[in-house]
């Protein structure tokens, strides 16, 4: 009993990161059908974004507020990422729609910059970029409409983006000035320390449950329940779905389709973000950290079913379940006196790097017979 | 002054030439048939006027102010509704969703419009009793119904047609017709039609033949001859 209990909240664990990663992706792939491999640095973007928050609540003015930075983090990575992955879909990914093969490539390419750009820029000036921009996107939201008249609204928009790049300096200039750490570029790996209310574990029936898992599965189920909500309640929600199952009768009914475009990229991203810190509480973040999920986090879209929500999240706890299963070998603690070639069997993938070869050698073979995942779309609209 | 008019209007699919100098008027509560055998360019017309696709010369005056340049979603909030060949519902929404989605071209869109006016179920009852459906899992007649309703959600001041008695038992094409007889009585508003139906036909006010992209006849439906029927129409 207790073994199964452990097993299962291990997968659990396991399953939970893959799915919080693989949700943002399950939105931007399953609903608009854009293959982003950038998705994975996204969440590396999160994750440098929990280091420096985590970095600024250790200044002395913030000091007494350092056990809640997780929370400030997660709103932070939200933002970045989405800022980030909004950029992008409007400069590239914009002008690649219908070319699949061309966005492949042209994601992969900013992944790589992406990499190198947290390699050899200091992360103050990320962080002043990211403001800058921002400022920029957000101030003429906020504005009241009616102040604006057309004959000045290039004046107030030039204005407003030259007072963002100041802000961006100073902030920039600031963080490096003030947090050494910040100011200098390093590709080395850094550590986000988890604040000190989310070390050790919690006892439960004779089972230690760490609190950073419990603390990335509560996430998780926060973040699936909104993004279902926000599809299936919200008047946005319904736009989304609307241009994601017919996009020109969807512009005919009056939908901005390119404002819908820049809002399901946004939340995909913005998720990506989150997922961003719950790994960095798992490991320490690279610039390379991103990439490790990226392949996971495809598998399980496509487990699921393109398209479909509980498909994402059953494929991920299977998959997280699987992966405790035969990576921790539990099959032998499980069942002791296994014959010995099988024992033989179950050790050698008994290793975390095993499990995943031969759970994606399972997903290949279970797509062979089922090529549309677990949930295929069915009904007479798909047959007509 | 009239509703719609177009001027010279030219498309191209890619290097085919498929509209050539069409011009047409569509008065305020008026009905006005498009004709013309497969192939002539009358859904290329109907989308060149939603804006799916931009001509490639030509004027489009809509209340007398231009479309020029004008994406598909603001072409509807100015009051154009499409009612497409195939119909086009949106299949996973529910049937009450698809409506409601009608009214996104009002002010305010979907926001501030939520409530489905009744007289959409007095026209069509049928759309009533399935609320909760998928849109997709309708039959074609309902489809088509649904698709009607959809665009009168959004007080069209010009509603454009495309085949909407196309595939459809006879009976829903009585309702079909009914409706939009009785919505241009009560509202005022332009009804562009393509339709192949004679009888159809013959409630429209005036009527456009066209032939390989181009306007070679028109006037009213009443002084329809049988030659122009049996030249245009493929009964």
């Amino acid at each position: 009993m207790q073994l199964i209990l452990e097993s299962l909240f291990n997968g659990l664990a396991i399953g939970s990161v893959l799915l919080i990663a693989a949700l943002g992706l399950a939105i931007v792939f399953g609903l608009m059908g854009v293959i982003n491999l950038a998705h994975g640095e996204l969440m590396m973007l999160g994750a440098y974004s929990t280091y420096v928050t985590q970095l600024i609540f250790k200044l002395p003015a913030l000091k007494p507020f350092y056990n809640s930075y997780i929370i400030v983090s997660l709103l932070v990575a939200f933002l970045v990422s989405s800022i980030v992955g909004i950029l992008l879909e409007k400069s590239i990914i914009r002008r690649l729609y219908g070319n699949p093969l061309e966005t492949l490539l042209a994601t992969w390419g900013v992944s790589l910059i992406l990499q190198q750009f947290v390699r050899s820029v200091p992360l103050a000036y990320g962080s002043g970029f990211i403001i800058t921009v921002f400022t920029g996107l957000i101030v003429p939201l906020i504005i009241p409409e009616h102040l604006i008249s057309n004959k000045s609204k290039r004046y107030i928009k030039s204005g407003i983006w030259s007072i963002s790049v100041l802000i961006g300096i100073l902030t920039a200039n600031y963080l490096s000035t003030t947090i050494s750490k910040l100011g200098r570029a390093s590709a080395r790996n850094v550590d986000v320390t988890a604040p000190a209310w989310m070390r050790g574990g919690i006892d439960i029936l004779g089972i230690t449950f760490p609190v950073t898992r419990l603390v990335i599965i509560v996430i998780t189920i926060i973040a699936v329940i909104s993004v279902t909500v926000f599809l299936n309640r919200s008047v946005w929600g319904m736009r989304i779905r609307a241009v994601t199952q017919n996009r020109s009768m969807s512009e005919c009914l009056g939908i901005s389709s390119e404002k819908v475009d820049i809002l399901t990229f946004g939340i995909g991203s913005g998720l990506a973000g989150i997922a961003g810190v719950a790994v960095s509480l798992l490991g320490s973040v690279g610039p390379n950290v991103g990439s490790s999920y990226i392949v996971g986090c495809f598998m399980v879209v496509v487990l699921g079913g393109v398209g479909n929500l509980l498909g994402t999240i059953i494929a991920s706890f299977s998959i997280g379940i699987m992966t405790d299963l035969i990576g921790a070998g539990r099959l032998l603690t499980i069942w002791p006196e296994m014959p010995s070639s099988l024992a033989s069997t179950v050790n050698f993938f008994a290793t975390t790097s095993m499990a995943r070869v031969l759970i994606f050698a399972l997903i290949v073979a279970f797509l062979q017979f089922r090529p549309a995942g677990l949930f295929p779309q069915k009904g007479r609209m798909v047959e007509g | 002054m009239t509703l719609l008019e177009i001027r010279g209007l030219n498309t191209y699919y890619g290097e085919s030439h498929i509209l050539r100098e069409v011009d047409i008027t569509v008065n305020p509560g008026e009905m006005v048939c498009l004709i013309g055998r497969n192939g002539v360019g009358k859904t290329t017309l109907l989308k060149s006027l939603i804006g799916l696709l931009s001509p490639r010369s030509g004027e489009i005056l809509f209340n007398g102010n231009s479309l020029e340049r004008k994406a598909p979603h603001q072409r509807a909030q100015l009051g154009i509704a499409y009612v497409p060949q195939g119909r086009e519902i949106i299949p996973y929404l529910t049937v009450e969703e698809n409506l409601l989605l009608g009214m996104e071209s009002l002010p305010g869109g979907l926001a501030e419009n939520k409530k489905i006016d009744k007289f959409i179920y007095e026209l069509f009852p049928i759309l009533e009793s399935f609320l909760m459906r998928k849109g997709g899992d309708l039959s074609g007649g309902q489809q088509q119904q649904l698709a009607i309703a959809r665009a009168l959600l959004g007080k069209p001041k010009l509603i454009l047609l495309d085949e909407p008695t196309e595939g459809i038992q006879p009976s829903i094409v009585k309702d079909i017709e009914a409706a939009i007889k009785r919505i241009i009585q009560e509202t005022g508003c332009g009804v562009l039609l393509v339709e192949q139906h004679l009888n159809f036909v013959r409630q429209a006010n005036r009527y456009y033949a066209m032939q390989r992209g181009g306007i070679v006849a028109s006037g009213k439906t009443k002084e329809l001859s049988k030659s122009v029927i049996d030249e245009f129409l493929s009964v």
